[in-house]
């Protein structure tokens, strides 16, 4: 089997780095050989994998030796559940310096010394938040992740974040392979969900490729520092995140993302009863001005 | 006073009475140290204590005695044929790269910027490239365009290779127009770094995805990357030895011509250099000489994998080993002879090194610069016995380290050596002072060291021998030769003239120490 690289975005918060953790371990208990690259100077990428509260970053073991070149690859490649293998970029404080610019480096560093070149099935590139700057679309660029796949759920914000990701996967499938692969609906429980991102990723051109419901159980495994695959193997939703993980093995739909304007997006909120309609003749207007 | 008919540069003009005069009242304006104050602490710098607090430096480079990637970027695809060099990021880098190398060649040098100011730091480079792609194309004649980076667009993660397939798509280049490129992060490694970057960038762009029907060995030639070179005269050595040995070759990267082009009232952008042509042809030959082999890891890596040559695992043709090494490598390869001319030549480096070896035996020597280079020259040094003792170098590998220990130690001369990997000039300084060699041998950014060491007394001077690059302060030097036999007797010529020229200004006082003022040495 070929090495497939995915790229997970998604708005801040959302789950990204749960979801991943979760579908990686359901495709390693199926078998395949994974590795997840973590794109956040949080580094909490790897941690249900590793079971570890933080992995020592590519960064930080940089500053700690001196620079780069001075690491090896086993400095910063850890392999935990499933012999899935974990790397975190890592980067700077909020604040000061520049973490694209640390994702850039740690994703060069790995290229470098031939953590690809292994027997891999998947990559994975955990991402922060949205594409901000060059750095976070590192992993988007060619010759890397071909599929992305957006962590999305029926909240007004997720899906506009959604959409945006969606504008900057254009800008890079016109140049090269990237594809957007589908949306992984995390659910909050908002009316309508399902068809709600069903209707969201219709417009978009692709697909919800799973519904993942909410469930405590996340957060129990997630208190032990485990996927659900690991801590409780019977669970239902262990089955969703195996379900998931077989839909992403089968996926075969790729394409070049058709984002919305930022009026229909608002139409379809409206539609689904997640934004009001606005009222023009209120803008603007103080408290006084408006008629009681 | 300066008059039309006596024009006195800044030196002597300023030792005249009424400018010391000026220069002291200058001192009071810019609330200058005491004298003996500053004299105390210069005294202070060249102690061991200091040495220790300078060998405890952290965060601070002074004088590294190397240059950034893009600047090694910009030499490699010099040396291909009507090419371009387009420098995607900062214009003040890239007039600091024009410079350095007009400074050391004496010629004009055309790179491209393409003047990145705040709004595409903000919003990415994108348009820059476009337009720039679109003038470059235009106006300059170029047959290939090789784009590299300055830190700018490394910071802030433009997608290079993006941006240049939608300059393509979108129509501001025509789809064929070759446009290879190379990330080139100044912030990592050094020039030497940025030039193999280019080369894979050239080699990958028009080889990687044609490879069918390409044959090792088919065309009966063999390859040569010169690496981060610098003197002219090793690419002519190199491509006359080849020639004596009847041996046909590619240079990958050759500016030879263009930094060396002549004065006849024709001004040329473009002169010589590797053709595309050759590069689409180069994965044929028998296989691939890497000249500086510890520092060229990116562009043989993608030799071996994608061409498949088997890359000899020689070292740089320095000194009688080195080309030794080289000349039997090349003959194995190749099945050709070498030829006679090539003994003799190699007889008459060994006939001078046992004419100047009385000079230069035991005598020491501190030595700075590329990786590469250092392994040749020590190895030569040590065919000479002279002894290498500070061998300092900024951008070394651990490759280097290793392969450094090992030539030392496989002579007496070089038991005494130190390795300084990673440090800069100013841990050289303290070296000096602390523990004097005779000579340095370094490019012009050495000359301070000669200068402070001076400045402690004359019998402290370590004088600085001009091997390297960059020489900004000495002119031609570029042209000469420091590869093969020919270059061996140019280094012991330069190295032994130095050391003569040192015993008679050390023995040129009359009545003091001419009694050894000899005219004959």
């Amino acid at each position: 089997m070929a090495l497939r690289q995915c790229a997970i975005y998604g708005k801040g918060g959302i789950g990204k780095s749960t979801t991943t953790q979760n579908l990686v371990a359901a495709l390693a208990e199926a078998g395949k050989k994974v590795m997840i690259i973590g794109c956040d100077p949080k580094a909490d990428s790897t941690r249900l994998i590793l079971h570890a509260k933080m992995q020592n970053t590519v960064m930080q073991l940089a500053a700690d030796a001196g620079s780069v070149e001075d690491l090896e690859l086993e400095d910063v490649l850890q392999v935990g559940f499933g012999g899935v293998k974990c790397a975190e970029s890592g980067g700077p404080e909020p604040g000061v310096g520049c973490a694209g610019r640390g994702v850039i480096t740690a994703i060069n560093f790995l290229e470098e010394e031939g953590a690809y070149e292994e027997d891999l099935d998947f990559v994975f590139y955990d991402v922060l938040g949205d594409v901000v700057c060059g750095g976070f679309a590192m992993p988007i660029r060619e010759n890397k992740a071909q599929e992305i796949y957006i962590v999305v759920s029926g909240e007004m914000m997720a899906m506009y974040a959604a959409n945006n990701i969606a504008k900057g996967i254009v800008k890079y499938a016109t140049s090269g392979g990237v594809r957007l692969a589908g949306l992984i609906c995390n659910s909050r429980k908002t009316d309508r969900e399902d068809e709600l991102i069903m209707a969201l990723a219709a417009k978009l051109g692709t697909q919800m490729i799973h519904f993942v419901p909410r469930d405590n159980v996340v957060q129990h495994a997630e208190i032990r520092r485990m996927t659900v695959i690991e801590y409780d193997k019977e669970a239902k939703q262990a089955y969703e995140y195996r379900t998931l993980a077989q839909k992403v093995i089968d996926n075969k739909l790729f394409v070049i993302p058709t984002p919305l304007e930022m009026e229909d997006l608002e139409d379809l909120l409206m539609e689904f009863g997640i934004m009001e309609v606005e009222d023009e003749s209120v803008v603007g207007k103080a408290k006084e001005a408006l008629p009681a | 006073m300066q008059t039309v008919d006596n024009i006195k540069p800044c030196f002597p003009l300023f030792s005249e009475d009424r400018y010391k005069e000026l220069m002291d009242k200058k001192r009071t304006f810019e609330e200058a140290y005491p004298k003996e104050k500053i004299k105390e602490t210069f005294d202070w710098t060249t102690s061991p204590e200091y040495q220790e607090l300078n060998f405890k430096r952290e965060a601070l480079t002074i004088n590294p005695a190397k240059a950034c990637q893009p600047l090694g970027a910009s030499l490699c695809a010099l040396g291909f044929n009507k090419t371009m060099v387009y420098i995607h990021g900062s214009q003040g880098c890239v007039a600091y790269f024009r410079t350095y190398f007009n400074r050391h060649f004496k010629e004009p040098i055309a790179f491209i910027a393409d003047s990145m100011t705040e709004d595409a730091a903000v919003f990415g480079g994108q348009k820059n490239v476009h337009e720039g792609l679109q003038n470059a194309t235009k106006l300059y004649g170029a047959e290939m365009i090789a784009v590299c980076t300055t830190c700018i667009a490394e910071v802030i993660g433009d997608d290079l290779g993006a941006f240049i397939g939608n300059a393509k798509n979108e129509g501001y280049v025509d789809k064929d127009f070759p446009v290879p490129y190379a990330n080139t992060p100044s912030f990592v490694g050094s020039h030497i770094t940025g030039w193999d970057n280019m080369l894979d960038g050239i080699l990958t762009y028009f080889t990687e995805k044609d490879m069918e029907g390409k044959v090792v060995g088919s065309n009966g030639k063999i390859n040569i990357v010169p690496g981060f070179e610098t003197y002219l005269g090793n690419f002519r050595v190199i491509k006359r030895m080849l020639k004596e040995m009847d041996v046909d070759y590619t240079f990958l990267s050759d500016p030879e011509e263009v930094l060396d082009t002549p004065a006849d009232g024709t001004f040329r952008m473009y002169a010589g250099g590797t053709t595309i042509a050759e590069v689409k042809d180069a994965p044929n030959a028998k296989t691939t000489f890497f000249l500086q082999p510890t520092t060229l890891e990116k562009s043989r890596k993608f030799v071996e994998t994608t061409w498949k040559h088997e890359v000899p695992k020689i070292g740089i043709p320095m000194g009688i080993a080195g080309t030794d090494e080289f000349l039997m490598k090349v003959s194995e390869v190749t099945g050709k002879p070498i030829p006679e001319s090539l003994t003799t030549e190699r007889g008459r480096l060994v006939d001078m090194i046992t004419d100047s070896h009385a000079w230069l035996h035991g005598k020491k020597m501190a030595l700075f610069g590329d990786p590469d280079f250092l392994l040749g020259l020590t190895s030569l040094l040590l065919e000479l016995g002279i002894e290498p003792t500070h061998i300092v170098c900024n951008n070394s590998n651990k490759r280097w380290e290793k392969a450094m220990k090992k030539l030392l130690e496989s002579s007496p001369y070089g038991a005494n050596a130190k390795l300084y990997p990673g440090c800069d000039l100013w841990h050289l300084r303290s070296l000096c002072f602390t523990d004097k060699p005779d000579f340095i041998i370094g490019s012009s950014l050495g000359k301070s060291i000669q200068r402070d060491t001076l400045a402690k007394g004359p019998e402290f001077e370590v004088p600085l021998i001009r091997l390297g690059f960059p020489i900004f302060d000495r002119h031609h030097l570029h042209r000469m030769t420091t590869l093969g036999y020919e270059g061996a007797m140019y280094i012991v010529t330069t190295l032994t003239n130095a050391v003569l020229e040192k015993l008679d200004n050390d023995t040129k006082h009359l009545g003091v120490t001419d009694y050894a003022y000899d005219l004959v040495r």
